[in-house]
């Protein structure tokens, strides 16, 4: 150390160049770490441990950072007491209590013996106590067994790696890590067996992503050949704190003679991930324990406080005012009692020393007593009940198997575990589309080439069948009959085959189905065809496009026919095409048989592999003449035959896959070609199926990408025969349609960021040896980069612009087909700008400071000028059963909300294919940048809109009173749909639009924020729930809806594709939208129900008990006696009364399930509040007062006068309020099962049980009090009986009436659905769709209306250029873009292009730069954009500009 | 209950490793999906009681037949109660002035009242003080006692203050105001049957409650009464020991007095009565009091003007129902009257309200009542 010390002194004298200061202020740090101190130290300095032996450990200064040991309890056996009830004190009621109990006291104003009444408060407190205590240890547990675990370490003493375990790790220590072993720390990779220096990790653990990634040894360091040698590492690591950003991390090695080595977070190997792939690899730790990234990432359980608990606060502030009355009138009345006297009564006891207190000071003593006497009020036990029927319900809600998904193996996870009853209560959903409403599994559909579209017809309907296939075993058999048959003439025998095979069928199709469900863990299962680690089966298998494929073959036909890739114009953007989906990416291949097994070496090519591949040629050559022609044999004798076809090309290809290892291929080849032509059809499926998985296996590739667009258009190449065969950092290896490997040098890799919205790739053609970078990315971004046309030939030029605008067109027309698109294109680059870019792309990597913008510079350099080749649009398909949730959710009135980054035709689409927006909805459409357009926009659409809501509502509010009459000849009003863009949204968050923004979304039945960041979902969401007073829902599954989840009452994760940081922020996180609908339909609303009546119920039992004890100081002259013995009045809230309505709270059924999920209307219940809310607490007090006189003046009057004794006098009252209470907990009791029998009889035996055993044990235990034997004396009293029995009936004879009007008479639709339930299944059924069919008809829905309006795009737009003449705002609003509005009506369908989609009832308020692009730039749109007016309504296509 | 997610997949990855390691199966991991339990799925087997119409009218008109034949059970039964109660509080004036002022306490002041019984008053007879305005509940009044000290032993700590102890140290038995504010007027009961008196017999004891007399009441063990309360004095209001009580009956006297047991249960409301002798059914009072003019003659010590409170001497019989107030039946008759009222009103609204509701409700009506 000491002579490091003198080095680096010398050092840092010699060098004074411009980088000194880093290296001051490192050098500073290192000198300061020895003395503990961090002051303002944003760097890390890490030397090795082992130079340190035992002796000198004191002056590592590694010592300083944390251990790897973990530790998440929250107290240790010494700390807990105290910690925990430092905690426990956070909460207001504790203290309340506690400090009523310390009142107790002081002797003057003590209403019960002190000691005693701490008994309340301590039991709470201790079972919140153990509560937490055993939830602690369940993690200290689970610490432990972390902690424990093995791992190998270097040792100095050993020279050699020991195991020790994970605590024992410290930051400086060598780890070797072996295959399959889990990283115990932040480890800095400096060796890996692989001889590229990679190692794999599976990060699973971390975001939840399956697929491997791969770090790097840090650049430049050491020789990989060599074996690491730990004893000679003398490098200084410097590097960042510890921060939690899993995606960054960046230091720098210093070696012993200065220089600088780089590294970033590919050579970090993270905490928790796990090695595959690698025989061993070495590091240092660079972080450890608690300081991991992992570990900085694990945020605890999330606190919320739901709106019942809102609610009820408020409501306990109105019982302290209560409180506060009552202790008043206590008081006033025991001043005024006590003034009354002129000579101190003998019962007015004096105090010890004999006097007595002045009238006034008496009653303010009794006020402090009463305060005492009455704190139940205040339900001490409400808190404690809430918590425990919470956990309850999250774990009813957790158990249930309708939110399991059995793919994933997950069910329900609940990380919040006080906002079950928010579920019940929301208002609006805010939702993702991505991987929330969709499945997030991309499915190439269509391309376009050269400006040539290629509709994969045969793809999209393999795409329908496998749809049917998913549905079920019959239906699958069903289907089998029904595609079949009218293809072939069946034989007798296969008729006979048939008939005895459907059992062997069913499994084999299982099989195969199985082989596309996302296989998380691999190796869990061992049939091969599972290990297909990323994509389904939908994903894999592209069929394609005939006419593409020809042209495809003939471009490499041609190509070899010339001289060898020699490519002239037209062949070559095919071949690019192709080749730019294969390379342009980060997908990593594998094998199937060899699950994880990367293939990052080509295969080797035999000696003779030149000859073999001549044949090869030659069988390919003729094998497409056949191939086309089977293609439009079947295509053109049966659709049935083509959509199977997608076999076959797959069986083809698999032969072309065998070819490579024998010559004998050829006939075989013949073979499957004859089947694939005709045999097809009448080959049945399975056997089809089967041939399938056995010939394709042993040559099939596993794609493992980050995104699943990536692997979807690596698929999709792979089905023109442009198969990637791997990948390394450096190399890339492609197989031709000739069969020819093409091995491309990757010389840089620009991965894909959300800013920049592409990726590129620069590689260098092995054969021409030109240096080409592919990009791929957003049509809007690429558009904007592709070659300037004006430099090029004229001929050229015409083409290329003509490409594009064909290009541009169908992209338009794939996104409003839903598809998310890609534009591939190319760039040629010659060597001298080559090196320039490379060097300056060198020095931004090498920066530190800002790397990230330089890196984003360089890369926006190198992605000029390019040249388009196509485009692609894949399908994102909707997840099972979206639209029929979105529709209950709906009907359940809840507002939803779509907030997606995505583009506004794709978004658009998706909203109708899942019925967000319904064909006949009006859609008002608004993209503006500018503030007053936007303004404008608003007012505009809103008086629209109130013109339409105006002559709604009359009727409307009609049929919301009287439900029973309608006509239906009343015509459905339209409702109103809303699509927005990010740039608006910004446009109304900054200009201060929002009240109006919010008063257009009130009208909207569904609103679309397309293009949002993720910033502006969350200030979306934010805006609603803070101004609207609503509550919010939001639900997404990937990163960018942390935000969105975090901001919203109740947040949603979907564990989906897309990691884990999505359910990390989320409260409750379920891995399919469709379980959304049972989640908030059913548990939402019996989760509110529950607690809403559960903490109602509390308020009423603490009030009408505690109320006894209030009207017994009228006859006691407010002396603040009590006629109920202490313990039995502790025991009545802790023990007799509490354990119904915890039962109640947890199991109560209102309605049962299935009629909550058959009338969605029912959740309406939960949302307006309507079993919570202020007049149903103030109806229940006075309930409560109601009872407590009858249950005080009913025994007052009966003992009246006589000889009763105080306790026998509170006895039954005592009694009598136990059993209205619990009789009261009947009536509201919906469900009677075993366990609410059991408690509520159970309370009432454990009740007498106590109190017999209690007044018969002991004579003096309890001074001064003594109810000796006197529950036993009552019993033996018939006046006690009668009692009890009258006064129960009287005090709930109002309520019951009350009910017994409303259950007999009353329409509510609960009640209704109460009845729905008693009926027998069949008739259950049909009064559902009953009251439904009512119901929809009213609110207005229409119900079926299948008109098609279909606008497209064209057209809206020439009409709104034809008609840009008058506009009154025009100076008003200079603004860029136009306007349209078209209305949806009866017109005619005037789309030319009759798959156009849903636009019926469009309105568009675009600006024309995003409709047109193909217009000569924006000048003609500007010119037009200066006019805006309002059309006539009641066209169709009234489009208006300004 | 709580685990944190990237914890838990921690554990499953431990798992996982683990089952590698051992060269179990990854299908040996059990799967995550809940049971299939009727608990767990919420489906438990459950009674769901509907208020339906059947259910209520019935439920209405069999509580309001029950109560209302209860209720004319207890006024009848209340009725046949023959209770005759007179205030002396005023009737003495002499001896209320005379014991206005506390100096006088040791001073004995006598009264008699004359009554006439019309009729008999058969059974068994119980002979009641009442007192009115005498909050013998008062929260610090109901605590000042000791009953440790009334089983008989030594006590440390008590609620008594400031009737513990005199200043002199003496401690006092017993201790505490109830003790100390102890009805102690004698009432006896004369008949005067033709000119002739003769006293009503009457039992002083097996007036209090059994448990109190043999259980709770003590006195403290010695070989006679005075000895084991030597060392103490009596409360300051009292005129006599407590060892004093009753100097006939041994068993009657210290802190098992019959008297003192019933006054230390203190009563639950301002106006009450205590039992103070029952008439012993012996020769003429045999059946009970025979009609006739009868006369109390009181030693008047209970002072009560100072608080405005007056005090009864109460003769009453007693029935399997209590005493003579009718209220519980009364509350029986109103509310069964109440209820069949309501169950009528309800028959009334159905009647009329199913003539308009739509056929929908009388299926569901009709279903129940099939069920």
């Amino acid at each position: 150390m000491i002579w490091k010390k003198h080095f680096f002194k010398e050092t840092c004298c010699r060098c004074g160049a411009p980088d000194t200061e880093i290296q001051n202020e490192e050098l500073e740090t290192r000198g300061k770490v020895k003395k503990r101190k961090k002051k303002n130290e944003n760097k890390r300095v890490i030397i090795s441990n082992l130079p340190f032996g035992s002796k000198k450990r004191k002056e590592n200064p590694n010592i300083y950072y944390d251990s790897n040991k973990i530790k998440t309890t929250k107290y240790t056996i010494l700390t807990f007491l105290p910690k925990n009830i430092y905690e426990q004190f956070h909460r207001f009621a504790n203290v309340y209590f506690v400090v009523i109990a310390l009142l107790n006291f002081v002797p003057v104003v003590n209403a019960f013996q002190p000691e005693v009444s701490v008994i309340p408060i301590c039991v709470i407190m201790a079972i919140t106590a153990i509560k937490d205590a055993w939830e602690d240890f369940r993690r200290y547990k689970l610490d432990k067994e972390i902690n424990h675990m093995g791992c190998y370490i270097y040792s100095r003493e050993e020279r050699a790696y020991v195991e020790k375990c994970w605590k024992d790790v410290r930051v400086g220590d060598f780890v070797q890590l072996q295959c399959n072993e889990t990283i115990p720390a932040d480890i800095l990779l400096l060796y890996s067996s692989d001889q590229n220096g990679i190692c794999h990790l599976e990060t699973a653990n971390l975001d939840g992503e399956t697929n491997l990634k791969q770090r790097q040894v840090v650049m430049g360091f050491s020789s990989q050949n060599t074996l690491f040698e730990p004893e000679f590492f003398r490098n200084t690591i410097i590097c960042e704190m510890p921060n939690n950003d899993l995606n960054k991390f960046k230091g720098y090695m210093e070696q012993p003679n200065h220089e600088r080595i780089g590294f970033n977070i590919e050579s970090l190997l993270l905490r928790g991930c796990t090695i595959r792939n690698t025989e061993a690899a070495i590091g240092i730790v660079i972080y450890a324990g608690h300081e991991t990234k992992a570990m900085l990432n694990n945020n605890g359980p999330r606190y919320k406080r739901s709106k019942i608990e809102r609610r009820m606060n408020t409501d306990i502030f109105l019982c302290v005012g209560l409180l506060l009355v009552m202790c008043l009138v206590g008081a006033v009345g025991h001043g005024i009692w006590t003034g009354n006297f002129s000579e101190y009564p003998p019962y007015d006891v004096p105090d010890e020393n004999g006097n007595f207190l002045s009238p006034v000071l008496a009653g303010f003593y009794m006020f402090l007593t009463m305060i005492i006497l009455l704190q139940v009020l205040i339900p001490i036990s409400l808190y404690v009940s809430i918590e425990l029927v919470k956990l309850g319900q999250v774990f009813l809600i957790h158990n249930d198997i309708d939110l399991y998904d059995e793919e994933a193996d997950l069910p329900i996870q609940c990380r919040a575990l006080n906002i079950t009853e928010d579920l019940g209560q929301i208002q609006y959903i805010f939702s993702d589309k991505t991987g929330t409403l969709t499945e997030n599994k991309m499915v190439f559909r269509r391309c376009t080439v050269d400006g040539i579209e290629f509709s994969h017809q045969e793809n999209a309907r393999r795409l329908e069948t496998h749809k049917e296939l998913d549905l079920d075993d019959e239906d699958f058999a069903k289907l089998q009959h029904f595609t079949l048959p009218p293809m072939n003439i069946e034989t007798p025998a296969t008729y006979k085959q048939r008939t005895v095979r459907p059992l062997r069928r069913c499994q084999s199709a299982r099989a195969h189905f199985q082989g596309h469900t996302r296989n998380r863990s691999l190796g869990r299962r061992d049939s091969n065809q599972s290990q297909v680690a990323f994509s389904s089966a939908i994903e894999k298998d592209v069929t394609p496009d005939s006419r593409l494929l020809r042209r495809v073959r003939e471009a490499a036909f041609q190509a070899e026919n010339l001289s060898p890739f020699m490519h002239t114009k037209t062949s070559t953007s095919f071949t690019d095409f192709f080749l730019a989906l294969a390379i342009c990416n980060t997908v990593l291949v594998s094998t199937a048989t060899e699950p994880r097994q990367r293939v990052t070496v080509p295969p080797p090519i035999k000696p003779s592999g030149i000859t073999l591949e001549k044949i090869h040629q030659i069988f390919q050559r003729l094998k497409l003449a056949s191939l086309s022609q089977s293609f439009s044999s079947s295509q053109s004798s049966s659709d049935l035959g083509a959509s199977f076809s997608a076999k076959s090309t797959e069986e083809h290809l698999a032969v072309l896959d065998c070819c490579d290892n024998g010559d004998n291929c050829c006939s075989r080849g013949d073979e499957l070609q004859g089947k694939g032509s005709t045999d097809i059809g009448s080959a049945s499926l399975d056997e089809v199926f089967k041939s399938v998985t056995n010939s394709s296996l042993p040559t099939d590739f596993c794609y493992e990408a980050e995104s699943p667009d990536e692997a979807a258009l690596v698929y999709a190449a792979q089905a023109y025969s442009f198969t990637l065969v791997s990948r390394t950092p450096e190399q890339v290896t492609v197989r031709l349609p000739q069969g020819t490997l093409l091995t491309f040098d990757i010389l840089y890799t620009l991965g894909f960021d959300s800013v920049r919205k592409r990726m590129s790739v620069v590689v260098r053609h092995p054969l021409t040896k030109a240096i080409v970078v592919y990009t791929k990315g957003a049509d809007s971004v690429i558009m904007d980069l592709l070659e300037d046309s004006s430099k090029a030939e004229i001929s050229a030029e015409k083409r290329m612009k003509r490409i594009k605008e064909k290009t541009q067109k169908h992209l338009d027309y794939y996104a409003r087909d839903g598809l998310r698109t890609l534009c591939i294109a190319k760039k040629v680059l010659n060597e001298d700008d080559f090196q320039k870019w490379a060097n300056f792309r060198r020095e931004a990597e090498a920066a530190i400071d800002n790397r990230d913008e330089l890196l984003m510079e360089t890369a926006q350099h190198l992605e000029t000028k390019l040249t388009l080749l196509g485009a692609t649009g894949i399908e994102d398909r909707l997840q099972d059963g979206v639209p029929d949730t979105i529709a209950a959710l709906r009907e359940a009135g809840i507002k939803i909300w779509v907030l997606t980054g995505d583009k506004q035709e794709t978004a658009v689409n998706i909203a109708y294919s899942c019925k967000l927006l319904n064909q006949r909805d009006t859609v008002f459409t608004i993209n503006t940048e500018n503030k007053e357009t936007c303004e404008s926009l608003l007012n505009l659409t809103l008086e629209e809109v109130k013109k339409n809501y105006e002559v709604e509502k009359p009727w409307r509010r009609f049929f919301g009173i009287i439900p029973t009459s309608f006509s239906a000849s009343e015509a459905p009003s339209p409702e109103f749909g809303l699509v927005i863009d990010g740039q608006t949204l910004n446009v109304i968050f900054q200009g201060g639009l929002e009240e109006k923004f919010l008063a257009l979304t009130k009208h909207c039945r569904s609103v679309l924020c397309c293009r949002s960041t993720p910033l502006q979902k969350s200030m979306v969401v934010k805006l609603i729930r803070r101004q609207l007073k609503v509550m919010t829902l939001s639900i997404g599954d990937g990163a960018n809806d942390v935000s969105m989840i975090q901001a919203a009452d109740v947040g949603i994760g979907i564990s989906g594709q897309e990691g884990m940081q999505a359910v990390m922020a989320s409260d409750f996180a379920i891995s399919r939208f469709k379980h959304l609908k049972k989640l908030l339909l059913v548990h939402g609303h019996w989760c509110y129900a529950r607690l809403a009546k559960m903490v109602i119920y509390f308020f009423y039992k603490n009030v009408s008990y505690v109320n006894l004890l209030f009207w017994y100081q009228f006859f006691c002259g407010f002396s603040g006696s009590t006629m109920i013995d202490y313990w039995q009045m502790i025991f009545f809230n802790l023990f007799f009364t509490s354990m119904p309505p915890l039962l109640f709270g947890i199991l109560d059924k209102d309605v049962s399930a299935e009629t909550l999920l058959g009338l969605p209307e029912l959740y309406k219940n939960g949302q307006n509040s309507e079993i919570y809310k202020l007049s149903t607490f103030i109806i229940t007090m006075l309930d409560a007062f109601y009872q407590s006189l009858i249950c005080f003046f009913v025994p007052y009057l009966t003992y009246k006068d006589s000889n009763i004794d105080v306790f026998s006098f509170g006895n039954p009252i005592n009694t009598i309020s136990l059993l209205t209470i619990l009789l009261h907990q009947a009536l509201e009791m919906k469900t009677w099962t075993l366990f609410h029998l059991v408690t509520m009889i159970g309370s009432v035996v454990f009740y007498f049980v106590f109190s017999l055993i209690y007044n018969a044990a002991c004579v003096v235990c309890n001074p001064p009090t003594n109810p000796y034997w006197v529950m036993e004396k009552q019993l033996s009293d018939p006046i006690f009986y009668l009692l009890c029995l009258i006064t129960p009936v009287i005090a709930l004879l109002p309520r019951f009436f009350i009910f017994a009007l409303r259950g007999t008479f009353g329409t509510s639709l609960i009640l209704k659905a109460q009845q729905i339930d008693k009926l027998p299944k069949g008739q259950q059924d049909h009064e559902i769709q009953k009251l439904r069919s009512r119901k929809q008809t009213t609110s207005g829905a229409p119900v079926a209306s299948p008109t098609s309006h279909a606008v497209s795009h064209e057209d809206t737009e020439n009409q709104g250029l034809s008609a840009s003449e008058v506009n009154p705002l025009r100076k008003e609003t200079p603004e860029e873009g136009y306007y349209f509005f078209n209305k949806w009506a009866e017109e005619e369908p005037t789309a030319t292009d009759s798959s156009a989609g849903p636009f019926s009832g469009h309105y568009l308020l675009v600006p024309s730069r995003v409709t047109t692009p193909g217009q000569d730039g924006g000048k003609l749109s500007k010119d037009n954009a200066n006019s805006f007016n309002q059309g006539s309504h009641r066209r169709s296509v009234s489009a208006v500009t300004l | 209950i709580y685990l944190s997610f990237s914890r838990k997949h921690e554990v499953d990855t431990l798992t996982k490793v683990h089952n590698r390691l051992i060269g179990t199966k990854g299908e040996a991991r059990p799967s995550r999906c809940p049971d299939n339990s009727a608990f767990k799925q919420q489906k438990l087997p459950a009674w769901k009681p509907q208020l339906t119409i059947a259910a209520v009218l019935s439920c209405f008109f069999l509580t309001g037949v029950f109560c209302l034949s209860v209720g004319v059970c207890l006024i009848m039964s209340a009725n046949s109660v023959r209770e005759i109660q007179i205030d002396y509080s005023d009737k003495c004036s002499d001896c209320s002035k005379l014991r206005e002022n506390s100096s006088n306490w040791n001073k004995e002041c006598h009264c008699s009242i004359n009554f006439m019984l019309k009729e008999d008053i058969l059974g068994d007879v119980f002979m009641y003080y009442g007192l009115q305005n005498f909050y013998q509940n008062h929260r610090r009044y109901v605590i000042s006692r000791s009953d440790a000290q009334l089983l008989g032993r030594n006590i440390q700590k008590s609620y008594c203050a400031p009737f513990t102890t005199y200043r002199n140290g003496t401690p006092m038995a017993p201790c505490g105001a109830i003790a100390n504010s102890m009805f102690n007027d004698t009432i006896d009961l004369f008949y005067n049957l033709n000119s002739s008196v003769i006293q009503v017999p009457l039992l002083k004891t097996g007036n209090s409650w059994w448990t109190d007399k043999n259980v709770k009441f003590r006195n403290p063990k010695s070989y006679n009464l005075s000895s084991a309360f030597a060392g103490t004095a009596r409360p300051p209001y009292w005129q006599k020991p407590v060892y004093l009580l009753d100097e006939e009956d041994e068993r009657n006297n210290g802190y098992v007095n019959d008297d003192f047991i019933v006054w230390m249960r203190v009563s639950a409301f301002a106006t009450f009565r205590n039992l103070y002798r029952r008439v012993r059914r012996i020769r003429q009072f045999a059946d009970g009091l025979p009609a006739g003019n009868y006369t109390f003659h009181i030693s008047y010590n209970f002072p009560v003007t100072k608080f405005k409170g007056r005090k009864h001497v109460i003769l009453s019989t007693m029935v399997w129902s209590g005493g003579s107030n009718p209220f519980l039946g009364i509350a029986y008759v109103v509310s069964g009257t109440a209820a069949t009222l309501t169950g009528f009103v309800i028959t009334v609204i159905h009647l009329k309200g199913h003539q308009n509701t739509d056929l929908h409700f009388k299926n569901y009506d009709l279903i129940e009542s099939l069920d």
